[in-house]
């Protein structure tokens, strides 16, 4: 394996880490304040197609991503509804939000385009194309740092420098502000945040809708600038990787992006590679694609570090004495 | 100080006509209260009387049907609690409402904070927090982590929370029942700073001892309705108890003199480590005869609940336990439920609602829990005879008095009493050799209360068995045989109930051992 | 006392959920320029109309049925197994390696083979999740996700390098032999001169299902373990008490849900595909949850509910053939039922407390 082939997996380690560390946020919010979210994955595939429509119907990608946040938020608002509102079990509207996205997106694809449930491809201005940073053809030529600046660090979309700075926004808004203090104490004890006279509820959908900000980024990510439109289920499960990252990284931002990156590398492996030869044995591409549910199962069981989540995540808040 | 003298102007808190209603319950009933500025005002009555109930609509937790709140002679309307909070009302619950891995700090900026950015709060409150250190004699570690901390400093974080917000007048709900004696002298003279500070508090508690050492008014409630004012100095606990339950109590079971008999239990250096690590019971020797009543007093916490969840087989322990002179297994396959059961031992667990019931089984499924294993309630060797065990919970509600005696009614259906009576009549029924027993009467109307309490010494006088726990001092005197008490873990003493007072075993529940006393 | 009276509970509000997801889903079909009632009218002339729709129904719910039970025995004792889908995928591993590696002389004897060899693999992958959830506290609904990922992938790698007969390109595996292949309706029917389409699917696992139906009723309301399983369920502490063990019956209640959730194999793997293929499950073991919720957790509300889903799938099935429907509605109509039959099931009762309580009031 040669420099450059190292160079090309790690700049698309990057670009598969990026949905998922923006979805992975995204739960981050959602889960800090108590609320367990499984539908990451239903609110991205959403996101996924309106934005894709939209700026395949307008040819703006940045009314595409609008829109793509704006569905991905009726869907936080449909668990915010079930989940904070109306008490009911958060992990069945979660499940209930994945299948009506992906039931939804097809209807309405089919509906639109007839094109068997996908939308046109996207050119141009339909899509975030890649922002060549200062200096990156000037550095080229020098070795070893110049590849690095111009393939790595150079060359990716808006959003996915947007998904590296919310890592640092978000570990400032938790930890250095108010609205953070409040959103990790509602999901650790939330009664103390109400007889502090502070709305759980209002406090739960304002992380329920970060979610749904994030979730929506993520899912423009995908279909927008990972790939040029929308085709049926393309979330492909990155919504539960995200789920798993979380976890893996026990709901802390910058252990978030670790594990983004590393299930983004597992990504990037068995995305160029069908198997991988370790001389004594081959790893099948089963094998990486399995792997990121594994190392969670691992974790989740406590053999290396136990993963505690927000002590009321998943339960709803009823007032008592 | 006279708290007359400092009642000046309007009074602190006025309530007029409040009432509420949950569902068919009628938890308040047309309550009308005055508390002058500045005084400590008690309000006392049995647990479901309403107190809490009340005092959960001055803090914006309920909203009553009917009523008016006057603060400060204003009329105010108090929706939630950041109103309340607004009026200068701060409460401490019984159960505090503090985010357990978040600091002292922390947990006293939580929803006071200025502005937006944390570091700012932050350096303002710990400033604070001296001056009202200094002020009132609350000292507490603001970088200590709550779940690091005891009972009695997380109780201070909550005075402090409230005093933080500028609070004029304290709810205190139930502050003892979870504090040593001497920490709750601690607390009283706290409250009687602050009143002196011209602050007004009000104690809602079911402990006529803490009405007469600290307040200087008590109102009373029974069922939901306020049934009487008085100035604390001109009524004594008598008449206080008489107004809280309605009629001349019982104090004092009827019973003969117990005749014990051979030990059936018997342990030996019992020791219990928590979930979290900590060691609950710390090294026990007791021993109950046949024919008597072993009372374990003490207050919650110390350790009785694990003590009897071991001897129950809901937790491990260690150390040796002995039954009828055999060996309980204390660790290992044999340590849960259904193998004491088989033993021997019947369990009338402290929570009845969380242990005893299942709340959504039916009466006749109920009468089953735990000895759903039995013979008699099996058809063959794949199916459960359920007409059977109907036929028995009728007979068993008819004995025992369940009213209503419907097998089919769900348990979270009866009244607190007759819950508890189903769970009575189900371990009594059993004649174990032991009968373990946690708070009784815990929850339970008078009535229940006595024919609970018959049912105890008549299986005494059949020659069983009985530890009890209580943390109810007068039902410990008017059950027990023999008194023990339990401080930290470990027993501090054994005393004889008519060789003792509530004082030396006051006491004793503090940790104050009886040789140094 | 009771708020409202318990039929009320277990019929009125399904009922309702059901109404609110069908007028939803009417509007979903408005908007794309259909028209609902002739929409249902397709769909009820193409599901039970003929008994080649009767046949898919059937077929589909027998699917349904054994997911969904699966996904109600959890429930009862409190655990929501969303492994379903991945307990069937490694159900039809079993039924695969049953029905090719061995030469079965009858297939009444391979099914019963089938059955074990099914129930054994969903359980199997049951069992791994459960352990964890009993002995380590690791939430059954993150790790049953997960194992349906690694289900995924194992099966995946079983079928292309395994399984996979030489020269095939087609990620599957041979077909089975002739002998083990089942008895659809058609042919069990004719016998008694029904007859029935000959080209449906449904077969004789429709009466297993049935059976496990009938079993699984037995077992949780006539039996001790039913008895445990569900006292377990409604207090944890309260198993301890009664010396219940939390272990044993998080074990048994998630080994007895794997085993139901992989005996669906019989049908549409050994019944239908008679061949194991890539996502033969076809998100069937999702479906048990919306069934589950439907059904009120109880055998006979399964049952019911997952033929109401099989009807839904064939009718969808029509839809999507005569009209510009596409197969999708039918997964936004699950998503619709398990929002307002689990998720938002407050939403409809609270209000119905409210009015019974006032009835209640008004009588007496």
């Amino acid at each position: 394996m040669d420099f450059l082939t190292i160079i090309q997996i790690l700049d698309s380690t990057i670009r598969l880490a990026t949905p998922l560390l923006l979805a992975c946020l995204a739960g981050l919010y959602s889960e800090r304040a108590g609320i367990f979210d499984i539908g990451l994955e239903g609110k991205m595939l959403m996101a996924a197609f309106f934005s894709a429509a939209v700026a395949a119907v307008t040819g703006s990608v940045w009314l595409g991503l609008l829109a793509g946040i704006a569905s991905s938020m009726v869907l936080s608002g449909l668990h915010g509804l079930a989940s904070i509102t109306f008490r009911g079990n958060q992990l069945i509207s979660g499940v209930a939000i994945n299948f009506l996205a992906a039931g939804m997106t097809v209807l309405i694809a089919q509906d639109w385009f007839k094109q068997g449930g996908r939308t046109p491809s996207l050119f141009d201005q339909g899509r975030f194309n890649p922002i060549t940073l200062p200096f990156a053809e000037t550095l080229e030529p020098v070795p070893f740092i110049g590849p690095i600046y111009a393939e790595l660090i150079s060359g990716h979309s808006i959003l996915v420098y947007l998904a590296l700075l919310a890592v640092p926004g978000t570990w400032w808004l938790l930890y250095r502000t108010r609205f953070g203090l409040r959103l990790r104490a509602v999901g650790e004890n939330p009664a103390a945040v109400d007889t502090a006279g502070v709305s759980v509820v209002g406090l739960r959908y304002a992380a329920v809708a970060i979610c749904g900000v994030l979730c929506g980024i993520a899912g423009a990510y995908l279909a927008t600038a990972l790939q040029a439109g929308f085709v049926k289920d393309m979330t492909a499960g990155r919504g539960f990787i995200a789920l798993a990252a979380l976890i893996f990284a026990k709901w802390r931002p910058w252990h978030a992006l670790y594990a983004c990156l590393l299930f983004g590398f597992l990504q990037a492996i068995a995305l160029r590679y069908q198997n991988i030869d370790l001389g004594a044995f081959v790893v099948p591409v089963q094998a990486m694609d399995a792997l990121p549910y594994v190392l969670t199962v691992v974790i989740l069981a406590g053999f290396v570090g136990k993963a505690i989540p927000p002590r009321a995540g998943g339960e709803p808040y009823v007032k008592e004495r | 100080m006279g708290s007359a003298g400092m009642a000046s102007a309007a009074p602190a808190i006025e309530l007029k006509g409040i009432s509420k209603a949950f569902g068919p319950v009628q938890a308040n009933k047309d309550i009308s209260i005055s508390v002058p500025r500045g005084t400590i005002h008690g309000i006392i009555g049995e647990n479901g009387a309403g107190k809490s109930t009340l005092m959960s609509i001055l803090y914006g937790f309920y909203k009553a049907d009917a009523g008016e709140i006057f603060i400060g002679g204003k009329k105010t309307d108090i929706p939630d609690s950041q109103a309340a909070i607004a009026a200068g009302i701060g409460m401490v619950f019984q159960h505090f409402k503090l985010v357990e891995n978040f600091t002292v700090l922390e947990n006293i900026i939580l929803g006071a904070e200025d502005g937006g950015l944390l570091a700012p709060s932050l350096s303002k409150a710990r400033k604070e927090l001296i001056a009202l250190e200094k002020e009132y004699g609350l000292q507490v570690d603001p970088d200590a982590v709550i779940e690091d901390l005891g009972v009695g400093k997380q109780q201070r974080v909550e005075i402090l929370k409230a005093l933080y917000r500028r609070a004029d007048i304290l709810i205190l709900d139930e502050p003892t029942g979870v504090l040593t004696p001497a920490e709750a002298d601690q607390l009283f003279r706290i409250l009687g700073r602050l009143r002196d500070e011209g602050k007004t508090t009000i104690l809602i508690t079911h402990k006529l001892r803490e009405i007469m050492e600290i307040t200087d008014n008590v109102s009373v409630m029974r069922r939901g309705e306020m049934v009487g004012h008085v100035k604390t100095s001109e009524t004594g606990p008598e008449q206080l108890a008489e107004l809280m339950v309605g009629r001349k109590v019982l104090l004092r079971v009827d019973k003969a003199p117990a005749k014990p008999g051979a030990p059936v239990l018997e342990v030996e250096n019992l020791r219990v480590v928590d979930e979290a690590g900590v060691e609950r019971v710390k090294g026990i020797d007791l021993t109950v005869r046949a024919g008597e009543i072993l009372g374990i007093a003490g207050v919650a916490g110390n350790g009785q609940s694990e003590l009897l969840e071991v001897l129950g087989g809901m937790r491990d322990g260690t150390g040796s336990v002995q039954l009828n002179g055999q060996a309980l297994d204390l660790s290992g396959r044999y340590s849960d439920g259904q193998s004491r059961r088989a033993r021997g031992i019947a369990h009338v667990p402290e929570d009845r609602q969380r242990e005893g019931l299942i709340m959504d089984y039916h009466a006749w499924e109920n009468v089953a829990f735990g000895y759903h294993h039995d013979p008699k309630y099996q058809r063959n060797a794949l199916f459960m005879d359920n007409a059977a065990l109907r036929a028995d919970t009728e007979a068993k509600m008819k004995t025992f008095d369940v009213r209503p005696p419907d097998p089919w009614l769900k348990a979270k259906n009866f009244s607190g009493g007759n819950q508890q009576k189903i769970v009575v009549a189900r371990e009594i029924e059993r004649n174990p050799d032991l009968l373990l027993v946690g708070q009784p009467t815990r929850g339970v109307d008078i009535g229940a209360i006595e024919f609970i309490h018959q049912q105890i010494v008549a299986l005494r006088d059949q020659g069983k068995a009985i530890l009890l726990v209580s943390v109810e001092l007068e039902e410990i005197f008017g059950l027990a045989d023999r008194i023990a008490v339990m401080f930290d873990g470990r027993i501090m003493g054994e005393r004889m109930p008519d060789q003792t007072n509530e004082k030396e075993l006051g006491l004793l529940m503090a940790g104050v051992s009886g040789e140094a006393a | 006392m009771e708020k409202m009276p318990h039929w009320a509970d277990v019929i009125l509000i399904p009922l309702i959920s059901l109404i609110l997801a069908a007028i939803l889903s009417a509007l979903v079909i408005l908007a794309i320029g259909e028209d609902p009632v002739a929409a249902v009218k397709l769909m009820v002339q193409g599901a039970l109309g003929s008994t080649y729709g009767w046949g898919y129904t059937l077929y589909y719910a027998t699917n349904f049925m054994f997911t969904g039970l699966a996904v109600a025995v959890a429930f009862h004792a409190r655990m929501f197994n969303i492994g379903g889908e991945g307990q069937a995928m490694l159900g039809g591993l079993g039924v695969a390696l049953v029905c090719l590696l061995i030469p079965w002389p009858h297939w009444s004897l391979a099914l019963i083979a089938a059955i074990l060899a099914s129930m054994a693999f969903g359980a199997l992958w049951a069992a791994i999740p459960a352990y964890l959830q009993a002995k380590r506290g690791s939430h059954i609904v993150i790790t049953t996700i997960m194992f349906n990922f690694i289900a995924a992938a194992v099966l995946n790698y079983v079928l292309v390098n395994l399984l996979r007969p030489e020269g095939s390109m087609d990620p599957a595996t041979a077909r089975f032999p002739e002998t083990v292949h089942l008895p659809t309706l058609h042919e069990m029917l004719a016998p008694i001169g029904i007859n029935f389409s000959r080209a449906a699917p449904a077969n004789i696992s429709l009466l297993v299902a049935v059976a496990a139906c009938v079993i699984v009723w037995l077992l949780i309301w006539r039996t001790r373990l039913g008895y445990e399983i569900r006292a377990y369920g409604h207090s944890e502490t309260g198993a301890l008490y009664a010396g219940i063990s939390p272990v044993k019956i998080t074990m048994i209640a998630m080994l007895i849900s794997g085993a139901l959730a992989g005996l669906m194999a019989i049908n549409n793997v050994m019944g239908e595909a008679e061949r194991l293929v890539m996502n033969a499950t076809e998100g069937a073991g999702f479906i048990g949850i919306a069934v589950a919720l439907m059904g009120r957790s109880h055998p006979f509300g399964v049952f019911l509910a997952a033929i109401l889903f099989g009807f839904l799938y064939q009718g969808g099935a029509e839809l999507a053939l005569w009209t510009s429907i596409p197969r999708e509605l039918i997964v936004v109509i699950q998503a619709l039922v398990i929002l307002f039959t689990g998720a938002l099931d407050n939403m409809v009762r609270m209000p119905l407390e409210k009015l019974f309580l006032r009835m209640n009031r008004g009588k007496s």
